[in-house]
């Protein structure tokens, strides 16, 4: 077994010393078909994702808009499963190195076990965990354990977020903090809020971590804005969820997310760039 | 009811309640996305300070009486405990508030709070639509915004209350999702009021959800435990030997319930629904067929598969058709206080027949799940006295009690000597 100790975090040391973002993309695990996972990470690796999130799909997503509604229901009806990820995960790390960060809702995991999954998730080669609708509050145990085999554990701050919670988030978490743009579900926005900002900063001094910023972001420059690092799931999603059916889907994917990398990579993405602004 | 509240039938001060975190024993909790951890910390503030306040409670009390129509009568249905010649079955009439059900206690409370946060935007869920008709009840009341979420199934089930909504200057808004029924609805309200947290309160109708709803919900119902409490040793001298009430989410069973945790010889019972069999998506018995997960922000007894999806639900009764059962009656239910049983759409359509024969009371689908357990429970405890919780009244099932006695369609339905005119 590969070794996967601290691969959120030499991706961050790294990034920092070249001066750049690290991009996180986001994906719901199973969307179209589990058969597509693989392809589909490999493809946003070679498009330019830093890191990438394998949402694990729920029945009841209740923050997320429909475009990740929908890739859920797609991923269940094609019988998506936890274990099924993990069996995937581990192939995957028969090729690739890209960090990868679960994500899910609580209820999946919960119904796995802790104990279970901080062993299967590690010895399959995740790097990360991080719960949608786990409050810092509830999270001691889980965080414990998923630790104890050496997995990450991410937690969301938010622009409501006080700053006892934010505090609280910055002791729960390890690897990088994700905080979410503005209140509300996932999906896409004509420009990142301005709530962003203030807690970049707020966040900023509670925690050495490393800060990514996600919910509503969708180009380039909205891509370029941020410091640390930057999530995009649903205009990632959607573009899976427009080619779901075209053996060309993962090279769409990979284009895509090229053009959106480009103001964070200078080779990476730059070749596609015309294509997708045209 | 002129009886005054005595010392000796209020409840114990010492009752227990959630923990600060809002725990039942295990049950309860806060698990939602962090965006909603602050203004679920600031509702709870505001609750307790609210509920420390003399004018709010005076204000509350003040409409229960003047405008809901409380106390509500506890009634002893005597030809249907006679019929069934065992225990004495009396009726804890709720039904008869204004719009129809238990429900608005807690809309008035809520509003009263929600107006005090400056919220001036009022989101609710509902299932069969007693709560949606409630909170465009109370929200037409003080003038303030209101949007409904409701699935479509239960739109197409409760097209009445749909358009008392509607009357009432409310929003409905449809959910397509999933099984498009209450779980959808409360996702939808939820990913609302993740949105627009800051202007919006969101009205949950159940004791269900994150910390502070479930306690919050309890406490606007639990004035039903508690008239129970006077009136029950006003009419009979003592204290019932059981409650029964239906319980979805449980906010009319914990709110008859709760003024009697202490009392260790009253006996609480909790109907679920059995639907049509008890399989997984048959039925929304979750003592039954569930097992403990997170659903909508609460950990608690939960329909679900083998990988944590949420199961789907069925019941003939929309109010009783949820996935997870309020987090208190999870923690009643493994401290053995209370006893929960299913009853099946079947029985509760029977039940409501007969209510309605011998007492000339149609009861709610979800109301008849209770009274369907005490009928089967009376005729082998004679000299017992339930007190069964009618938390709602039946014109808003009107169409399906139709489509479910055709017989009744019938020209000569009901003509002497065709036989089943007294069952």
């Amino acid at each position: 077994m590969v070794s996967t100790a601290g691969r959120i975090a030499s991706l961050f040391t790294r990034k920092k010393q070249e001066g750049r973002g690290a991009f996180i993309a986001y994906l719901t695990a199973g969307d179209p078909s589990p058969d597509c996972l693989m392809d589909l990470v490999l493809a946003l690796e070679r498009g330019g994702a830093d890191l990438i999130e394998l949402g694990v799909p729920f029945s009841d997503p209740i923050a997320d808009g429909p475009v990740i509604q929908r890739a859920s229901e797609r991923a269940l009806r094609a019988g998506m499963t936890l274990p099924k990820l993990l069996e995937i995960v581990r192939r995957i790390r028969e090729k690739s190195e890209v960090p990868l960060l679960l994500f899910s809702y609580l209820n999946p995991l919960l119904r796995y076990g802790f104990d279970r999954l901080a062993n299967d998730a590690r010895e399959a080669g995740i790097d990360g965990v991080l719960l949608t609708d786990l409050s810092v509050e509830e999270a001691d145990e889980p965080v414990r354990r998923l630790r104890e085999t050496g997995l990450d554990t991410v937690f969301l701050a938010a622009p409501t977020s006080t700053d006892r919670r934010l505090g609280l988030v910055a002791e729960h978490s390890s690897g990088f903090i994700y905080l979410v743009s503005r209140t509300g579900v996932t999906g896409e926005q004509a420009s990142v809020s301005a709530g962003v900002l203030p807690l970049v900063e707020r966040t900023r001094r509670h925690t050495e971590l490393p800060l990514a910023v996600g919910f509503g972001i969708s180009t380039p420059e909205q891509v370029a804005q941020i410091a640390d690092g930057v999530v995009v799931g649903s205009a990632i999603v959607k573009t899976i969820e427009a080619y779901a059916s075209s053996p060309a889907l993962a090279a769409e994917v990979e284009c895509f997310t090229a053009w959106l990398t480009a103001p964070l990579s200078s080779t990476a993405g730059t070749r596609h760039l015309d294509r997708w602004r045209g | 009811m002129s009886t005054i509240p005595s010392a000796v039938s209020s409840p114990p001060a010492s009752a227990p309640g959630p923990d600060a975190l809002g725990h039942f024993g295990a049950y309860g909790g806060r698990y939602v996305p962090e965006v909603l951890m602050a203004p679920l910390e600031e509702l709870e503030a505001a609750y307790h300070e609210a509920r420390n306040d003399p004018t709010f409670e005076q204000e509350l009390n003040n409409l229960h009486r003047h405008y809901s129509g409380r106390p509500t009568p506890l009634y002893y249905a005597k030809r249907l405990s006679d019929q069934l010649g065992g225990a004495e079955i009396w009726l804890k009439r709720e039904d008869l508030l204004h719009t129809g059900a238990h429900k608005i206690n807690n809309c008035l409370g809520q509003v009263l709070l929600a107006r005090r946060m400056g919220k001036q935007r009022i989101i609710a869920e509902t299932g069969a639509g007693q709560h949606g008709v409630a909170t465009a009840t109370v929200c037409a009341l003080f003038g303030m915004q209101c949007v409904v979420y409701m699935g479509s199934e239960d739109m197409r089930r409760q097209r009445l209350n749909v358009f008392r909504m509607r009357l009432l200057g409310a929003e409905v808004v449809g959910v397509e999702n999933g099984s498009a029924t209450l779980k959808d609805a409360i996702s939808e309200a939820m990913r609302d009021w993740v949105t627009n947290v800051e202007s919006t309160h969101y009205l949950l109708g159940s004791a269900l959800g994150a910390h502070p709803y479930p306690m919050m919900v309890r406490d606007f119902h639990k004035i039903i435990g508690e008239e129970v409490r006077y009136q029950s040793l006003d009419q009979m001298g003592r204290f019932p030997d059981a409650l029964i009430a239906c319980v979805g989410g449980g906010s009319n069973a914990i709110g008859l319930f709760y003024p009697f945790f202490q009392e260790p010889c009253v006996r609480l019972i909790g109907a679920e629904a059995g639907g049509r069999s008890l399989s997984l998506g048959e039925h929304a018995a979750r003592f039954s067929g569930g097992s403990p997960g997170v659903l909508h922000g609460a950990f608690s007894y939960l329909l679900q598969d083998a990988e944590g999806q949420v199961g789907l639900t069925h019941s003939i009764s929309a109010g009783l058709d949820y996935a997870l059962v309020g987090p208190e009656h999870a923690w009643l239910h493994d401290e053995g206080r209370a006893e929960y049983v299913s009853v099946s759409d079947a029985d509760a359509l029977i039940a409501a027949r007969r209510l309605a024969r011998t007492e000339g009371i149609i009861p709610a689908l979800e109301s008849a799940h209770a009274i369907a357990e005490a009928i089967r429970r009376a005729p082998s405890e004679p000299g017992r006295i339930y007190v069964v919780n009618l938390s709602g009244r039946g014109d808003k099932d009107t169409d399906i009690y139709r489509e479910n006695m055709p017989e009744l369609n019938e020209p000569d339905a009901n003509r002497a000597g065709r036989g089943d005119a007294s069952a």
